[in-house]
C-alpha cells in the first residue's frame, strides 16, 4: 500500500502554493474586493503559464493529460489560498463537461482554449428557488435554440461560453452557449462571496448546441468529479483557517500568557485540524478513484463533500472566532475563508443531495458485491 | 497511490491466510458465544501458543528476543488477517506483548529477558498494567504507591485501579515513587511483580457494562526482590513513556454502517422504510462519511509507518476520532431501531452487540489517553501550540497539594 501523494504531486502542489502565495495574498484579495472586480486576472494568467488550467485536459486537446488527483492537488492550493480565479467554473465544471459529454468537433473547439486559459467558461445549473439542479430545468433547449434564465451562474461576467443545464425532449441535457450573442443578457447579482461574482443569464432564443453525451446519469458524474475537486479546495481551505488561528493566538498574549495555551483555544483548534485531515484523506481516496476506479467515485465524491464541507465550516468558522473583534473587521483574513465556505457548501446541491447519493451508492455496491 | 500490497507484502499476506486457515478455525469463538473470564483467559492463552509455534508471536519483536522481526506493516497485514476471525485476544495477552515485552526489551538486563520475554511470547505468561491511581490516571506522574528500600528488597504500599484483567493475570507491570523529594516525573520507579506475590489483594470493581473486566489492586506492605525491577532506580517515566509509546495505528472495525443501512432499509417506517426517511440518510451518509474517512486516514499513517516515518501524534487523531464516532454511530443505531432498541428478547444479539458498542464507547474515550489529553496532544505536537500551564512543575512530589 502507498498511500500518499507522489514526488510529482508534492512538486506540483509546492509550485502552485508558491505561485499564489507570490501573487495573490491576502491584501490583493481585499484590493479585488474594493475595486468589486470580476476575478484575478493577474494570478489567472501566471496559472496559465504554468499550464495549469490544461492539467486534467487530454493532451490531444492541448492539456497535460493529467489525473483527477494531480488536479485535486492544484484544487487544494488555490481554495488554501482563496484565489479569485475561475478555475472551478471553466476547468472543474465546464471544460470536464465537454470533454465527457461533448463530440469530438465540441473538444476540439473548446478544449484547447479552456486548457491554455485564454478561454472561461462556466457552468450554469441553478435556476433560484428551483434549485440548484432543477429535475426539469426551466431554461430548454428546443430547434437549437436555448430559452430560460439561470441564477446564479458564478463568473459568468469574464465567461465566453457556457455549458448549461437544460431541458431537452423532455429529459435533462447539456448544451453549450456561446455568451457573447445579442440573444443572452447577463446581469451581475449581489453575491455573498465578493470574490465569487454570480450572475443571472439570460437566454433568449439564444443559438446553441447539445453535447450528445449529456444526459441525467452522465450529468451526475460529473457533478460528482466537480465535488471531489471542490472537496479539495474545502480541505486547503479548512487548512489555512486552522494555521492561520495558530498563528494568530500564538502570537496574542492575553492574561499574561499566550492566548494559544488556553486550552479552550487548543482544543478547537485540535479539532478542526483533525477533521480537516480526516476530510483530506477521503479526497484522496475521491481523486484516486475518480481516475483509477470510477465504480467507487460516486461514494468516494460524496464521502470527501460531506467530510470535507464539515470540516471547512468548522475550521472557518472557529478561526474568526478566535481571532476576536479583529476577526470580523475587513483588515483581518479570516472573513475571506467565512464567505467562501458558504460558497463551497452551496455551489454544488445540499447535503441532502449527497447523503442520498452515497447511500444509494453504497447499496448499490453492497447489493452488487452479495 | 496504490491499495495494493506491495509483492512482499502480498507474499506475506498469502503465507499468513494460508497459515490461519488451517490453524484458525479450532481457536476461534462462535459468534456471540459467552464463555467465563477463565476460560477466556485460557482459550486466549492457547492461541497465543499457537501463534508462537507458527512464528507469528511478537511479529515486530527482534529476533534476538524470540521475535519475528518484521516490519510494523507486516505486523498490520497478520492483524488484518487475523481479524477475519473471532479469536479470543484479551488484554491479558495484549498488555503482555504490547506494553511489558517492549518495556522489558528497551530497558530489562539480560536476565530480565530471557526470564520473561519467551513464556510471554507463548502465552504462558499473561500481564497485567498497574499504573493508574485514584489520583493518578492521565496525570500519570502523580502517583502515590511506594516503594522503599530494605537491603535487596523493596517494600511496596499503595493503591492501583482500573487494573484490567489483574484478577487473571500473572504478572503486573508496575509504577511508584521511590523518591518523594523531587520533581514528580523524577521519582518514579518501574517493576514487574508476580501477581501472587503476599501482600496483593486484587478486587473486582463493576463496570456500567455490567462486567468486571477491570479491578481495584491493593498493595500492603508487598516485598518484591531488586532483580524485579526494570531500568534505574528514578527512570520509571522513561520506561511508562515507552510503554504508552505504543502504536495506534489499528484502530476498530469498519463496514458497520453499511450494514446499518441495509437494517434502515428492511425496517419499515411510515409509508417506506426507516431509510427512505431524509434525517436518517443524513446521519447515515455522515456516519459513513467519517468511517472511510478514517479509514483512509489510517491508509495514510500506514504508509508512514511503512516508511519509517513517525506518525506521531496524527495517530492520536485516530484513537480520538475513532471513540467518538463509534458511540455516535452505535447511539444512531439505536434511534434507527427506535422503541424497540430499548428491550429485546434475549436471544436478540444484535441489537445487545449495539448496547455494548455504546456503553464500551464511554470507557474508550477514557481509556488510553482520554479525548481532552489527545487534543492537548494534537495541538502541542501537531500544531505546535504551547503546553499546558503546570503548577506542579519543578515542585518536589512532596511538597504538591
Ligand atoms: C476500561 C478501562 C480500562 C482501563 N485499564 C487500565 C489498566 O489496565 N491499567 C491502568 O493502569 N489503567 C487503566 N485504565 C485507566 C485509564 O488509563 C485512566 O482512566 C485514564 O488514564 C484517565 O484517568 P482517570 O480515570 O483518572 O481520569 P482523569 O485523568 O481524572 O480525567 C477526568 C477527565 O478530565 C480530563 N482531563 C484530564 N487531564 C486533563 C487536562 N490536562 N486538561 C483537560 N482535561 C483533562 C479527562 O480527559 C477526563 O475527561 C483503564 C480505564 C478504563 C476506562
Amino acid at each position: 500500500m502507498n498511500f500518499d501523494l507522489s514526488e510529482e504531486q508534492k512538486l506540483l502542489a509546492d509550485q502552485t502554493r508558491s505561485l499564489l502565495a507570490g501573487h495573490a495574498p491576502y491584501d490583493r484579495l481585499r484590493a479585488l474586493v474594493d475595486a468589486q472586480a470580476e476575478w484575478d486576472e493577474v494570478t489567472w494568467r501566471a496559472l496559465c503559464e504554468m499550464g495549469l488550467p490544461g492539467a486534467r485536459i487530454p493532451e490531444a486537446y492541448g492539456g497535460l493529460g493529467l489525473t483527477d488527483l494531480d488536479l485535486g492537488v492544484i484544487s487544494e492550493a488555490l481554495g488554501r489560498a482563496n484565489a479569485a480565479v475561475p478555475f472551478f467554473s471553466s476547468i472543474v465544471c465546464a471544460a470536464d463537461a465537454i470533454a465527457m459529454a461533448g463530440t469530438e468537433a465540441q473538444k476540439m473547439n473548446w478544449l484547447p482554449g479552456l486548457a491554455s486559459g485564454d478561454q472561461i467558461a462556466t457552468f450554469a445549473s441553478a435556476e433560484g428557488k428551483a434549485g440548484w439542479r432543477p429535475a426539469q430545468p426551466g431554461v430548454r433547449f428546443e430547434h437549437g435554440k436555448l430559452t430560460g434564465i439561470k441564477l446564479p451562474v458564478a463568473d459568468a461576467g469574464i465567461a465566453g461560453l457556457a455549458v448549461v443545464q437544460c431541458l431537452a425532449e423532455g429529459q435533462e441535457a447539456l448544451a453549450l452557449v456561446d455568451l457573447g450573442q445579442p440573444e443572452i443578457e447577463r446581469t451581475r447579482l449581489q453575491s455573498f462571496d465578493q470574490l465569487r461574482p454570480h450572475y443571472k443569464i439570460e437566454f433568449r432564443a439564444a443559438h446553441a448546441e447539445l453535447m450528445p453525451q449529456g444526459g441525467q446519469a452522465r450529468i451526475s458524474a460529473l457533478l460528482d468529479r466537480a465535488a471531489v475537486q471542490a472537496a479539495f479546495e474545502a480541505v486547503g481551505a479548512a487548512e489555512a483557517c486552522v494555521m492561520m488561528g495558530r498563528d494568530y493566538t500564538m502570537g496574542r498574549q492575553m492574561f499574561g500568557r499566550p492566548l494559544a495555551s488556553y486550552q479552550a483555544i487548543k482544543h478547537k483548534l485540535a479539532d478542526t485540524l483533525m477533521a480537516t485531515e480526516l476530510a483530506r484523506s477521503n479526497a484522496y481516496f475521491a481523486g484516486w478513484a475518480a481516475t483509477e476506479a470510477p465504480g467507487q467515485l460516486p461514494v468516494a465524491a460524496a464521502a470527501a463533500r460531506l467530510t470535507s464541507l464539515d470540516a471547512l465550516a468548522a475550521a472557518a468558522r472557529e478561526n474568526l472566532q478566535v481571532h476576536g473583534g479583529i476577526g470580523y473587521t475587513f483588515e483581518a483574513n479570516c472573513h475571506f475563508y467565512y464567505r467562501r465556505e458558504r460558497t463551497l457548501a452551496l455551489t454544488l446541491g445540499p447535503k441532502d443531495y449527497w447523503a442520498g447519493r452515497l447511500v444509494d451508492a453504497v447499496r448499490t455496491q453492497s447489493n452488487e458485491a452479495a | 497511490m496504490d491499495f495494493n500490497d506491495t509483492p512482499e507484502e502480498a507474499a506475506f499476506r498469502s503465507e499468513v491466510r494460508a497459515w490461519l486457515q488451517k490453524t484458525a478455525p479450532a481457536h476461534a469463538l462462535a459468534a456471540g458465544q459467552q464463555i467465563s473470564d477463565a476460560e477466556q483467559v485460557a482459550r486466549g492463552k492457547a492461541w497465543q501458543r499457537a501463534k508462537y509455534d507458527g512464528g507469528y508471536a511478537g511479529i515486530t519483536l527482534p529476533r534476538v528476543l524470540g521475535g519475528r522481526g518484521g516490519t510494523i506493516i507486516e505486523a498490520v497485514v497478520f492483524d488484518e488477517e487475523e481479524a477475519r476471525y473471532n479469536l479470543p485476544k484479551g488484554p491479558y495477552i495484549g498488555i503482555g506483548l504490547g506494553m511489558a515485552l517492549p518495556v522489558i526489551g528497551k530497558h530489562g538486563t539480560e536476565a530480565q529477558i530471557s526470564r520473561f520475554v519467551e513464556p510471554t511470547l507463548k502465552g504462558d505468561l499473561t500481564w497485567c498494567q498497574l499504573f493508574s491511581e485514584p489520583a493518578a490516571g492521565s496525570d500519570l506522574a502523580a502517583v502515590r504507591t511506594r516503594a522503599v528500600r530494605d537491603g535487596d528488597d523493596w517494600i511496596i504500599n499503595g493503591q492501583k485501579v482500573w487494573s484490567s484483567w489483574a484478577h487473571h493475570s500473572d504478572w503486573g507491570i508496575l509504577v511508584v515513587r521511590t523518591d518523594p523529594s523531587v520533581a514528580k516525573h523524577k521519582g518514579l520507579t518501574f517493576f514487574v511483580i508476580d501477581m501472587k506475590t503476599p501482600g496483593i489483594e486484587v478486587r473486582p470493581i463493576r463496570q456500567i457494562s455490567g462486567a468486571s473486566d477491570f479491578n481495584e489492586t491493593f498493595l500492603t506492605d508487598v516485598r518484591i526482590p531488586d532483580s524485579w525491577r526494570i531500568g534505574a532506580v528514578g527512570e520509571g517515566w522513561a520506561c511508562c513513556m515507552t510503554v504508552l509509546m505504543g502504536e495506534r495505528l489499528n484502530q476498530g472495525e469498519e463496514g458497520k454502517i453499511a450494514s446499518l443501512m441495509e437494517y434502515a432499509a428492511e425496517t419499515p417506517a411510515g409509508p417506506g422504510t426507516a431509510l427512505d426517511q431524509s434525517a436518517n440518510r443524513l446521519s447515515l451518509a455522515t456516519a459513513y462519511a467519517e468511517e472511510q474517512a478514517q479509514a483512509y486516514l489510517q491508509a495514510r499513517l500506514r504508509t508512514m509507518v511503512s516508511r519509517g516515518e513517525n506518525p506521531g501524534a496524527l495517530a492520536a487523531m485516530m484513537k480520538l476520532s475513532y471513540a467518538s464516532r463509534l458511540q455516535k454511530s452505535s447511539a444512531i443505531a439505536m434511534e434507527i431501531r427506535g422503541a424497540g432498541a430499548l428491550a429485546v428478547e434475549p436471544a436478540e444479539s444484535q441489537t445487545q452487540a449495539l448496547w455494548d458498542d455504546y456503553i464500551w464507547s464511554a470507557a474508550l474515550r477514557i481509556a488510553g489517553g482520554a479525548d481532552e489529553v489527545l487534543r492537548n496532544q494534537i495541538a502541542e505536537r501537531v500544531l505546535g501550540m504551547p503546553g499546558e500551564m503546570r503548577a506542579d512543575k519543578g515542585v518536589p512530589f512532596s511538597e504538591l497539594k
